[in-house]
């Protein structure tokens, strides 16, 4: 290491790994991974989606799981919360919609009505 | 890059890895891979979290979920139910930590043993891989020592720690400045730095924690010293028996090394340094600061009179800065946020944070910093989480055994270098020991002379005889064989030692007998003149007694007695034979009546 430059240049590419430690008021996608989650293929479509943030190298989004919220019909299913806007919950997800959901609305905020709970009630 | 969504950190300081941290890393590894998760879920091994007495401690983000007294048989759970399904394991979270009532987890600053403590010194300890330099530096590690080297002359850092009021975190509380200021005015071809971490004092441990925990920090600290001073070497002197902390600091040189953070020219502005590990063999007076030197040096580590202090004539009769571990740890924060922001933090004289080590009587054993300022009582009722078993506070003790007690009544004493010395306590290092209402004052006083006379190098005869003599009054008074003279005896001769000792391990070592002297005299008397332990602690002085009232003549103590001194018939009172009791309390602890009093 010769320069300043090259020590930001390990902080910045460190930073997202460990990013996940600071307390950070990012954007958090939840998937259902209750038995119901991964039998209907929970795990594909939350790798898709680790894969796809790890891809744009986006800070400050964090992938979480959770239990069954009671509609094991509608699995895989999967929220998004952004700060400062209500929860958008999608249902019966598959990975390619997850890299749709990260293009669409995590990256520019328009979240994809189509697979809302609300488009397939 | 790899993306983990998970981290998984589990705390491999001594105390969690003496509870057994390893296996329980090696088990989260074993069952990560078995679920398919190895890629997903990273596992870090980080320094300690401080809260040793739940260790293991395992917290797993982006949750922050805080498990405590995680056992090997817990992980495949929490792999199963937690990392894969997302259902964190309530049974094995921290009370504390949990929103009562519900399920939602509070954020650790939110928990009464974080909430008063503010972590400078050990801000990545729990929190990043020390054994990994890319975290430290993702955590703005090495920024401080970049903008020193390159947009600030020595004077400039030499001027900014002064203006912070840093104190040395040795014990003594000498401005850091001044010493910094002191080394690089005096005259020499060839100047060191060195890093004091012989950590002696009984029931210290935070000089390890750093060490275990951020070791970059320290070096970083030391390069920034040496830049400031004038030097191009460094040692720090590291006892052998904090294997763990020796072990890391040669994981954290040699990566340095291999970035160009150590070494020739470092960041290409012409400014060389190197650090080498020299390894103590555990002696108490290597703590001091001449000792230090000659030990590293490759003598026998003893003192010598100052001056000439270090800062003039020092390693080889070269000027030298010595400072200890949790000072160096406060430097890179000065430099990044600047002495202003420094001096916000603490009392008038005293700044900044100091971490304190907290052990024996007290809910919460383990590692806090706080605020200067802070009081004695906030420390153990909130942080500590108070006295264990309901019972009284009755002293707590700084400093080790250079230090004193603090009885109760000045438990709203706050805590800083001047207060503490004002009331015949100090600093200290760090270590704080709390004390009940079952702990004998004198036994204590007993219990550090022990550990001076044991510990003094021999040089000079006032500590060398004179810790023995103060150690023999007391086991004559914890035996009942004590007369009044003894006391004022005792007295004259701590202060006989403090005046003619040679170094600060004799100047100090009167310290535990002379505050309990002032603040528990009245339990001196008792020993002396009632021959009693009020306490119950002096086995020689306590008398057990089976209330013939209470006995229902179970003969329980009886078969439990290992020395048959206990004889009665059944459902009659039973009685204790005096000339055969050891007073070992083996009957106390298994009568179910509370029959038997000491």
């Amino acid at each position: 290491m010769k320069s300043l430059a090259d020590l930001e240049a390990i902080r910045k590419k460190t930073l997202d790994q460990v990013i996940l430690r600071k307390d950070s008021e990012g954007t958090r996608i939840v998937v259902g991974m209750a038995t119901c989650g991964i039998a209907a293929g929970a795990r594909p479509v939350m790798n898709a989606f680790m894969e796809e943030i790890a891809k744009r190298g986006l800070e400050h989004v964090t992938i979480t799981q959770t239990g069954c919220i009671g509609m094991c019909r509608l699995e895989p299913i999967v929220e998004v919360f952004v700060p400062g806007k209500e929860k958008v919950t999608y249902v019966k997800m598959s990975p390619e919609k997850a890299v749709r959901v990260v293009n669409e609305h995590i990256v520019n905020g328009n979240p994809v009505a189509e697979y809302t709970i609300g488009a397939a009630e | 890059m790899e993306f983990a969504r998970g981290h998984v950190l589990i705390c491999g300081g001594t105390g969690c890895t003496s509870s057994g941290s390893e296996q329980i890393i090696k088990e989260m590894e074993a069952q990560l891979k078995a679920n398919g998760l190895e890629k997903e879920i990273k596992v870090v091994k980080t320094g300690c979290f401080g809260l040793c007495a739940l260790g293991p401690i395992m917290i797993v983000y982006p949750e922050g979920a805080f498990y405590s007294r995680v056992k090997v048989e817990d992980v495949k759970e929490i792999v199963e139910e937690h990392l894969l399904k997302g259902r964190i394991v309530r049974r094995l979270l921290y009370d504390e930590t949990v929103h009562e009532g519900t399920d939602n987890i509070k954020s650790l600053n939110e928990v009464q043993f974080y909430q008063k403590q503010m972590r400078i010194a050990l801000r990545n300890c729990g929190v990043i891989n020390p054994e990994n330099i890319d975290e430290y530096i993702a955590f703005d590690g090495y920024r401080a020592l970049g903008k020193v080297l390159t947009e600030m002359t020595p004077e400039q850092v030499i001027a900014e720690i002064k203006e912070s009021g840093l104190r040395g975190r040795g014990g003594a509380g000498f401005s850091t400045g001044m010493k910094w200021q002191f080394t690089a005015q005096a005259k020499g071809d060839q100047k060191y730095v060195a890093c004091n971490a012989d950590e002696g004092d009984p029931g210290a441990f935070m000089d390890r924690s750093i060490l275990e925990g951020d070791p970059h920090s320290i070096i970083e600290a030391m390069a920034i010293a040496a830049y400031a001073v004038g030097a191009d070497q460094g040692y720090i002197y590291i006892r052998a028996e904090y294997p763990i902390a020796v072990q890391r600091l040669q994981i954290a040189i040699d990566q340095a090394k291999e970035y160009g953070l150590l070494g020739e020219n470092i960041l290409d502005t012409g400014f060389h340094f190197n650090l080498e590990l020299r390894l103590g063999a555990g002696a108490f007076v290597c703590g001091e600061e001449t000792a230090l030197m000659t030990s590293i040096e490759g003598k026998r580590g003893e003192p010598r009179p100052r001056p000439p202090f270090p800062a003039n004539k020092g390693l080889w009769a070269k000027p030298t800065l010595l400072n200890n571990v949790e000072t160096y740890a406060n430097i890179c924060q000065i430099i990044l946020k600047g002495a202003d922001w420094f001096k916000s933090i603490g009392t008038e004289k005293s700044k900044g944070t100091k971490v304190f080590a907290l052990g024996g009587k007290i809910n919460n054993t383990g590692l806090v910093e706080i605020p200067m300022g802070t009081t004695l009582r906030e420390i153990i009722e909130e942080i500590g989480g108070g006295i264990p078993n309901g019972k009284k506070f009755k002293a707590a003790q700084t400093g080790g055994p250079s230090g004193g007690c603090i009885p109760a009544s000045l438990i709203d004493t706050p805590i800083d270098y001047d207060s503490l010395m004002a009331i015949g306590s100090m600093m200290g290092s760090g270590g704080l020991i709390v004390m009940d209402e079952d702990n004998c004052m004198v036994d204590i006083a007993k219990f550090f002379l022990e550990f001076t006379v044991d510990e003094s190098c021999g040089k000079c005869t006032p500590c060398r005889v004179g810790t023995k003599r103060l150690y023999e009054i007391l086991d004559k008074i914890t035996k009942g064989q004590g007369t009044m003279e003894d006391l004022d005896r005792l007295e004259e001769l701590c202060h006989s030692i403090k005046e003619g000792s040679l170094c600060g391990l004799g100047q100090t070592a009167p310290n535990p007998v002379l505050s309990t002297l002032r603040y528990f005299r009245d339990e001196y008397i008792a020993h002396v003149r009632d021959k009693k332990c009020p306490a119950g602690v002096c086995k020689a002085l306590s008398h057990y007694e089976i209330m013939a009232d209470k006995c229902r003549g179970c003969s329980l103590c009886s078969k439990e007695c290992p020395v048959g001194a206990i004889s009665g018939e059944i459902k009659k009172p039973f009685h204790i034979d005096p000339d055969k009791c050891i007073k070992c309390g083996a009957c106390i602890a298994k009568c179910p009546f509370g029959a038997i009093k000491k």
